[in-house]
């Protein structure tokens, strides 16, 4: 056969490999179909859980809501025959002194752990205590609120000499051990995100360890860092069984750490289960959870841009 | 004087050196030794009330005697229709994000749901979960509106461990591959899939761990403080372990001390050994490399 | 010479990386059965051309690709099923890449893809192609070892025996020779010249000498322009058109 008709044969079934989708193809697209919809799935159940909580929460909210009486009055009494009302002043003062005393006792030990871990420690000690960090971190929020229940009650009443054990205190501390494992964590991948030219250029100059860590690697740190305290702010906002269980019952903002307390988080899960469907107190408790949703989508959202500082530094 | 003679300087960079160090290793050791003395209480009040039988007979006369053996049935439920469906929604999209997402607006806001997702207190996931599943899905509270809500709640989990041990699969393998000739999805299933199972394995222990221990988001979904049967189908309601520490911490003084201690005992053993386990595999994993 | 079609036809064309010019407006033929050589500096273009050729831009999202590329007279922009071209094409990179699988896994990949299921046929391929590659002898007893987990050379050769394997009717070739030694750079070199009665091959360098010594006609590329195109020795001894490429070829820059 000629060349050229030779050639023409060959290309024509080279055309018709080139242009025939085989099986692949669309099993290929099919995928990134169903990848895609998986992909979407996070910001479907995001927008889920706000949809699903405020139709609950609605027929109180467009109705026996009274924005002002909600924020500024103490008195929680939605199961008042006569007059309820639904103030939340005392359970924000719950959840805020819980969660400051929590702060006030995590975020030392959390940043000065995840300074010793990230810069000081040897491969081994690191390892072993990077392991124990993220065990702690793993303990079940009801195992933490029996530890307040059972071991700190009797402690602090104890110690101090004082008639009720669960308290801003019991509360308090036993979410700071909860929050500082989370903080560490992320405090310290902070910490390890400082590029090495940084140290070994103070280093350099002539600087100790501990002045690297404080005049150079802390502060390219900050963002990272202020981002680890937030989210352990949100963690201990959002926390519902161990402050259930360690704080106590009574409504009222607290005077000393050692007065009980009700937090938000708790409030719901304590009184949902005495609730018909479709009452004013039903519809509260989901009137709270939209606020608790807000509350700490705003929170994680901050953090998020928080850290995103650093990028735009470098 | 010789330029490498020690310094007064010197000496006192030293000292502050040793004691910063030894600062912050002390709060170290502080974060950590509080939890050891619990767990040692813990084992120690526990330990009078386990025994094979705790494990294997169900609670009787109020709760104040038995065992556990409904609750941990109730939990293995719960976490087996909770991982049914959550680890293919949670692999997909972490399979989206690591080979498929490009860097649009989309990507970053469901990177920010994710994180989101995570951030949601537990009792909000259980009004979801009521909202959703119980009410609008007509499940009624059952097994299968609880894990449903822990599968939401814990689908984060799933997502990042996958995500990550995917990108750690080098890119220059993806490249020969789709230079040969094979599709995205082919690609994914030969060489980048099989390499990272073992992360995504991880991350499934992970989400077990968690999903057993959560009481919040259960609690009005589908888990009773007691029922006398165990449950037959997905529409039934269960005990729980998480549940069952509760209850019998809370509402039931009657009962012998140590029992309670025992409950908690029990399931604080099943979440760390999980996530021991889940660390020794990583490091295990990344002692056998294959690149 | 017979007066065959161009294996392939480039006609104007422009890569760009966001607003970044990779190539900027290249045209030129390809023909059958020749090493065609393409020679430049750093970023010039010539990694581009080949992705290019390849439909890689399919993969990145900041590549795009202008103008017209005919393969076999086909216009590789508009093909219905990209896959099925880049089955026909072979490439080799700089650096050495070993699939994570067994080296028989990593030989009998391209084939499985084309479909062929019966071990036998598989068996034969893998050891045809790891021989032509110059690799079967030192592997024959471990086909089962980790294809990444052998040596620079052995990779990239083995890199060369996947490219074999899918039958290809163009094998590009990408600065080969960066991270491999000179003894399986000159083995390599023995199979590209054997290949050439069959494959059409494009072979990018930054070894001036290598071009010298494998390429039939080679292209010098210049900072996203092609300069000239002549028969080797024209370009390496005789009269050149543009003074920029005596230059590079006497080693003044670059």
């Amino acid at each position: 056969m000629p060349a050229d008709v030779q050639a023409d044969a060959l290309s024509s079934s080279i055309a018709d490999d080139l242009n025939t989708r085989g099986r692949d193809w669309y099993i290929d697209r099919a995928v990134s179909v169903g990848v895609f919809v998986g992909g979407v799935s996070a910001i479907v159940f995001i927008i889920g859980i706000f949809v699903f909580v405020t139709r609950e929460g609605l027929g109180f909210a467009l109705g026996t809501l009274d924005l002002k009486e909600f924020f500024t009055s103490m008195n929680w009494r939605p199961t008042s025959e006569r007059n309820p009302t639904y103030g939340i002043l005392a359970l924000m003062a719950g959840t805020a002194s819980v969660t400051g005393l929590a702060m006030l006792v995590a975020v030392p030990f959390s940043l000065g752990a995840a300074i010793y871990i990230a810069e000081f420690a040897s491969g081994r000690m690191r390892e072993a205590l990077k392991v124990l960090v993220e065990l702690l971190a793993a303990i079940p929020s009801v195992v933490w609120g029996f530890i307040g229940m059972s071991i700190m009650n009797p402690l602090i009443i104890d110690i101090f000499d004082v008639p009720v054990g669960l308290s801003v205190l019991n509360a308090g501390v036993i979410l700071g051990l909860m929050a500082a494992p989370i903080m560490t964590t992320i405090a310290e991948d902070a910490l390890k995100a400082v590029p090495d030219s940084y140290r070994e250029a103070a280093e350099a100059m002539g600087a100790t360890r501990w002045q690297v860590v404080f005049k150079v690697v802390l502060p390219a740190a900050k963002n990272g860092l202020m981002a680890a305290v937030l989210l352990g702010v949100g963690r201990g906002f959002g926390e519902t069984m161990a402050v259930l269980m360690a704080s106590g019952h009574a409504i009222n903002i607290p005077t000393s750490p050692f007065d009980s307390v009700r937090a938000l988080t708790a409030t719901i899960a304590a009184e949902l289960g005495d609730t018909a469907r479709g009452s004013d107190h039903y519809g509260v408790l989901f009137t709270l959870g939209i606020f608790l949703f807000v509350v700490t989508f705003v929170i994680n959202l901050t953090a998020d841009i928080v850290v995103k500082g650093v990028g735009k530094k470098q | 004087m010789s330029m490498f003679a020690r310094t007064a300087l010197d000496q006192q960079n030293r000292r502050v050196e040793w004691l910063v160090k030894t600062l912050f290793l002390m709060m170290t050791v502080l974060l950590i030794v509080p939890v050891v003395l619990i767990m040692g209480i813990l084992i120690q009040r526990g330990a009078p009330v386990l025994s094979w039988g705790f494990l294997t007979e169900v609670p009787t006369n109020g709760m104040t005697a038995g065992g556990i053996f409904t609750a941990l049935i109730g939990t293995i439920w719960i976490v087996t229709v909770a991982l049914i469906a959550s680890v293919p929604i949670g692999v997909a999209a972490a399979v989206y994000l690591s080979e498929y997402a490009p860097d649009n607006w989309l990507t970053r806001a469901i990177n920010l749901a994710i994180i989101n997702l995570a951030g949601v207190p537990s009792i909000v996931h259980a009004l979801f979960g009521l909202g959703a599943f119980v009410v609008f899905f007509g499940f009624g509270r059952s097994i299968l509106a609880a894990s449903l809500t822990l599968a939401v709640m814990t689908l984060p989990i799933v997502i990042v461990a996958t995500r990550e041990s995917l990108q750690a699969v080098p890119h220059a393998f993806r490249e020969a591959c789709w230079n040969m000739g094979a599709t995205r999805w082919q690609t994914i299933r030969k060489v980048v899939l099989p390499n990272s199972i073992s992360g995504i394995l991880t991350g499934v222990i992970l989400e077990v761990s968690r999903t057993a221990g959560e009481t919040a988001p259960i609690m009005f979904t589908g888990a009773a403080a007691f029922l006398p049967f165990l449950p037959q189908g997905v529409l039934d309601q269960t005990m729980a372990m998480s549940l069952h520490l509760y209850v019998v911490s809370t509402q039931v003084p009657n009962g012998p001390d140590a029992l309670p201690f025992g409950v908690a005992l029990v399931l604080i053993s099943m979440v760390l050994v999980m996530n021991a386990s889940s660390i020794a595999f990583r490091v295990y994993l990344r002692n056998k490399r294959k690149w | 010479m017979v007066d065959a079609t161009p294996k392939l036809s480039v006609r104007n064309l422009t890569v760009r990386y966001g607003d970044k010019t990779a190539l900027d407006g290249i045209s030129l033929d390809v023909l059958p059965n020749e090493i065609f050589g393409i020679i430049g500096p750093a970023n010039s273009g010539k990694t581009s051309f080949l992705r290019a050729l390849n439909r890689m831009e399919e993969f990145d999202t900041n590549m795009t690709v202008e103008g017209e590329i005919l393969f076999e007279g086909q216009d590789i922009t508009a093909v219905r099923n990209v896959y099925a071209l880049r089955r026909k094409v072979g490439v080799v990179f700089p650096l050495p890449v070993g699939l994570p699988m067994s080296i028989y896994e990593n030989v009998a990949f391209a084939p499985k893809l084309a479909g062929i299921r019966k071990k036998a046929q598989l068996d034969d391929i893998v050891e045809r192609c790891l021989t032509r590659a110059a690799l079967w002898d030192e592997v024959k007893d471990r086909l089962n070892a980790l294809g990444s987990l052998l040596s620079g050379g052995q990779q990239q050769r083995l890199t060369i025996a996947r490219a074999l394997s899918q039958d290809p009717e163009l094998l590009l070739l990408d600065e080969f020779s960066i991270a491999v030694d000179p003894v399986t750079t000159m083995r390599i070199e023995d199979v590209l010249k054997e290949l050439k009665d069959e494959i059409t091959i494009v072979l990018v360098t930054n070894l001036v000498q290598q071009a010298r010594r494998l390429a039939d006609r080679t292209a010098f590329f210049l900072e996203s322009e092609l300069v000239e195109i002549a028969d080797t020795e024209e370009l390496f001894t005789g009269t050149v058109k543009d003074q920029r490429t005596r230059d590079y070829v006497e080693g003044r820059f670059g």
